[in-house]
């Protein structure tokens, strides 16, 4: 398709502006934010990798100590996996029903997603606790102390999330749904949704890989 | 793009929002169920000896970027839209560069363990 039949088709039908591709009028500003937003993930990602990276070239590294098969419970795992998938679906579900201008809809599914966030983190954190309780805390070994940093700087992220969440509750009870506030709620869902796929990256490389048959 | 341009989209300036989004009930829904199938699976597939056992890690990485898409097209709606054009550029970039991250260090780590026989041997 060539620039000039794109403008053609934009100047006919205003309401389907060519974007993304340098044709057409400005993006919206929905799409503008969500991309600033967009390279934020990307560059948390990055920092993702690195603490990935050092995960996987220190875990037999372990001292002596114990090592992840003896240490990891994959039940837990498999239920903060649970609780965080469903997390997300209901953020989507959430993000949707505020865009469709249902308050009463949202707050219900935003109350879900706190919770089973809340259940992912409460899981997470009894589970270092008992880690450490066992003697296996960050300081025994190198693969320890690269398995807290990863997994620790998921679980900060999640908590961080679920303060924020709290944060847009509060903005949509004060002040409803007007375009500011579901953009930002757009960005949280994209925040949450990454958090996510990071956990996918965790749960396959840390866990499973850990403690395979 | 000329003036006449301009003028017709005067009013079109970053703000105006003029759509709601394609987004559906219906794509959560097929998403979740897709990502808890992904999961299942991994699960699974690491603790029977279902899959060759040499060949399960390869299994998990595989399941992890199978369920790693599922969330990016149906949770984080990267489509083909024109929307997600300049999206997906950077997410490939990201990629790029967590690929590099990772690959890398795993190679140099590895190879630097390779040369430290009289250390491992003990």
């Amino acid at each position: 398709m060539t620039i000039a039949t794109i403008d053609r088709a934009a100047t006919a039908v205003p309401t389907e502006l060519a974007r993304g591709r340098g044709g057409g009028g400005p993006a919206p500003k929905r799409v503008v934010v969500a991309y600033g937003f967009w390279i934020f993930i990307l560059s948390d990602m990055v920092m993702f990798s690195a603490l990935f990276a050092a995960y996987a070239v220190l875990r037999g590294n372990t001292a002596g100590g114990p090592t992840g098969a003896e240490l990891f419970n994959l039940r837990n795992v498999f239920i903060e996996t649970m609780c965080l998938l469903l997390s997300s679906y209901t953020c989507g579900l959430a993000v949707l029903s505020a865009e469709r201008r249902h308050p009463t809809r949202f707050l219900i599914f935003a109350a879900f997603t706190f919770v089973l966030g809340a259940a992912f983190l409460f899981i997470e954190v009894s589970e270092f606790a008992n880690m450490v309780a066992k003697g296996a805390g960050p300081s025994r070994s190198g693969f320890l102390s690269a398995f807290f940093t990863l997994v620790g700087t998921h679980g900060i992220h999640v908590a961080s999330g679920l303060i924020a969440l709290i944060y847009l509750v509060a903005q949509v009870i004060a002040k409803g749904l007007p375009a500011a506030v579901l953009r930002r709620l757009l960005c949280w869902s994209l925040f949450w949704h990454a958090l996510d796929i990071v956990w996918v990256g965790v749960f396959t490389l840390v866990y499973l890989m850990g403690d395979y048959h | 793009m000329t003036d006449a341009h301009e003028h017709v989209f005067d009013d079109r300036t970053p703000g105006v929002e003029e759509h709601e989004p394609s987004a559906s009930y219906l794509s959560y829904t097929v998403g979740l169920g897709l990502a808890i199938l992904a999961t299942i699976a991994s699960f699974v597939v690491s603790q029977t000896n279902l899959l060759w056992p040499p060949g399960i890690p390869v299994g998990l990485i595989v399941l992890a970027f199978a369920q790693i898409g599922v969330h990016l097209v149906f949770f984080l709606q990267l489509g083909s839209g024109p929307d997600s054009t300049n999206n997906i550029l950077a997410l490939a970039f990201g990629m790029l560069i967590v690929f590099l991250v990772i690959t890398g260090s795993i190679w140099i780590i590895a190879n630097l363990n390779s040369n430290m026989t009289s250390m491992s041997m003990q």
